[in-house]
């Protein structure tokens, strides 16, 4: 059994402190769930689920990987649709990232919960494949909504079923859900969040240009080299340029689209190298990759 | 250099080959569901199934929206896509509200805006599909179909025919008319038979078509104002002399008389052995 992640910080920063970012998380995660939940006692301060839902009766807020894949199947929604789609790509291109992944999916427990018992078992990973699978997954459910003019992967997207199941009742939904956690806690680590969905894939590609909030290695000369930061990142290929780029004067400001804006790395750090950055030119330290 | 060519070539193979079979997968399992089950009904103003499914972004607004918890969302492994709403008659039918809140409440169409007048609504088609059991049909006046329909006497109404079983009564005989049901299923809810001998079925199933070209004669003279066959002859028997046809169902029947022109032919008949 492995020794519990982030010892150090806790010693260092005390628990609290070392788990914020974490605690905060799951506090939003619960609390959306929580709001749509109210719905079932007839309290609407959000109506509907993650695919489209209204906020107070008033602002309609739809998925725009939906709503693109609805288009593909050569249907043309109404306004309502339309309307949430722009609110919720405004607020992409304000928060950016895949913010979704990490404060709002509810996935985002499940794996998490199989990433930290397979670190604690110590379970070595059998399988490795590329995190760029994800496109192809993304790329698929394209193309059978354009060729069959249904919405064919929303029968078995984990991330609308868990959502939707909590909601509106699960049925069979949870062999799905707990296929996708035996999945990524005995076959291969960060299996769905880090390589398949592609619902998370959309949302790189989405918020790729923002960068309004990015997670950044300011004090990256403090580094003790403890390696953490890579052991709890759901996407660990994105810390390096910003933690190790120092010599090739890149950015310590982490851009790559597959950042989930977590704060894991923050809260695990025992040397405080990381923190939340609002992005503007002056401390937008040289070239992004 | 060639290693790692190699590995990007097996791997991208691999991946594509599984990506294949995913899809393939996916396509046949979702076949299984193109067909909804005959006792399910989707909400009112719900796009023709295949529209439907390509339509309806899964999230649930019109339940939420239904004042009387009439729907619900499928659930992954029922026979029902993943995620849409729909009813079934028989556990709670669609009180039609006039003012559609479900339609409303749907972002993207997949129930038709257009539909305004709940009347209009088509969600399936009550059919008396066991005469067998159907109170009515065996004589008894048990009416509770008829009673319930939200439009009465125009969606169902009750024809009369003789009871030929007690010789002496009427049959009240439920029937639909396509042209006025909505499908809410309140006749199929309400049916007091262990297991409801009206059913609303979908639309498709429960309908017939005429061939595009069918015409309907008595139609098209009313609409031209006068026959399109010319001549338009009356009808007329031809048949032989001392013979007529009696429109009640007795058929030919001979002219002749049994009796003669003189009345005490009649009155001496009994008598001749």
């Amino acid at each position: 059994m492995n020794t519990l992640i982030g010892a150090e910080a806790i010693t260092k920063k005390g628990w609290l402190k070392s788990h914020r970012w974490l605690l905060l998380r799951r506090i939003t995660q619960i609390s959306i769930l929580l709001l749509f939940l109210l719905g079932n006692f007839n309290i609407f301060i959000l109506k509907g689920n993650l695919s489209s839902s209204v906020f107070l009766d008033t602002l309609p807020m739809t998925d725009p990987y939906l709503f693109l894949q609805i288009l593909l199947t050569q249907h043309y929604p109404e306004t309502q649709a339309f309307l949430g789609v722009l609110f919720i790509l405004i607020c992409y291109l304000i928060i950016g990232g895949r913010s979704y992944c990490a404060w709002v999916c509810p996935m985002n427990i499940i794996t998490d919960s199989a990433y930290w018992l397979r670190y604690r078992l110590n379970i070595k990973n059998r399988f490795t494949f590329s995190r760029q699978n994800r496109y192809w997954l993304l790329l698929i459910t394209f193309i059978s909504s354009l060729l069959t003019g249904s919405l064919l992967w929303e029968l078995i997207n984990p991330v609308s079923v868990l959502h939707r199941g909590i909601i509106f009742g699960m049925g069979m939904g949870w062999l799905l859900i707990l296929g996708i956690f035996l999945l990524d806690l005995l076959i291969a680590k960060r299996a769905w969040c880090g390589h398949l969905c592609p619902v998370g894939a959309f949302y790189s590609l989405l918020g790729k240009r923002t960068k309004v909030f990015t997670v950044s290695a300011q004090q990256r000369d403090a580094c003790n080299d403890c390696m953490e930061c890579f052991v709890i990142c759901p996407e660990p290929q994105v810390i390096t340029p910003a933690l190790k780029g120092a010599k090739n004067n890149i950015s310590p400001n982490i851009h790559s689209e597959h950042c989930t804006h977590c704060g894991r790395c923050i809260d695990i750090c025992s040397e405080s190298v990381f923190n939340f950055q609002l992005n503007s030119k002056n401390n937008n330290k040289g070239s992004s990759l | 250099m060639d290693t790692k060519r190699r590995k990007f070539l097996t791997d991208s193979t691999a991946m594509a080959c599984g990506a294949g079979f995913f899809a393939l997968g996916l396509h046949f399992y979702s076949r299984s569901l193109h067909a909804l089950p005959p006792n399910t009904l989707r909400p009112p103003g719900a796009l023709p199934e295949e529209d439907f499914l390509g339509a309806c972004i899964r999230c649930g607004l019109c339940v939420r929206d239904c004042p009387f918890d009439t729907l619900k969302l499928a659930q992954l492994g029922t026979a029902v896509a993943t995620g849409t709403p729909y009813f079934i008659a028989r556990e709670v039918a669609c009180e039609m509200c006039e003012d559609i809140p479900c339609v409303v409440a749907c972002p993207t169409g997949a129930l038709d805006h257009s539909l305004n007048n709940i009347d209009d609504a088509r969600m399936g088609l009550a059919v008396l599909i066991d005469q067998e059991t159907c109170l009515n049909f065996l004589g008894l006046r048990c009416d509770v179909c008829y009673r319930v329909c939200p439009a009465i006497d125009e969606a169902i109404t009750l024809e009369i025919e003789h009871n030929k079983r007690s010789g002496m009564h009427a049959r009240f005989l439920p029937t639909v008319h396509s042209d006025h049901c909505t499908g809410c299923g309140k006749c199929e809810k309400s049916c007091v038979l262990e297991e409801a001998a009206i059913k609303v079925l979908p639309v498709p199933l429960a309908k017939g078509s005429l061939g595009k070209h069918y015409r309907l004669g008595w139609e098209e003279k009313q609409k031209a104002g006068h026959s399109l066959v010319n001549p338009d002859t009356p009808h007329q028997y031809y048949l032989p002399k001392g013979v007529q046809y009696d429109h009640a169902g007795k058929g030919l029947i001979k002219e002749k008389t049994p009796f003669s022109d003189n009345p005490l032919d009649t009155l001496n008949k009994e008598f001749t052995p």
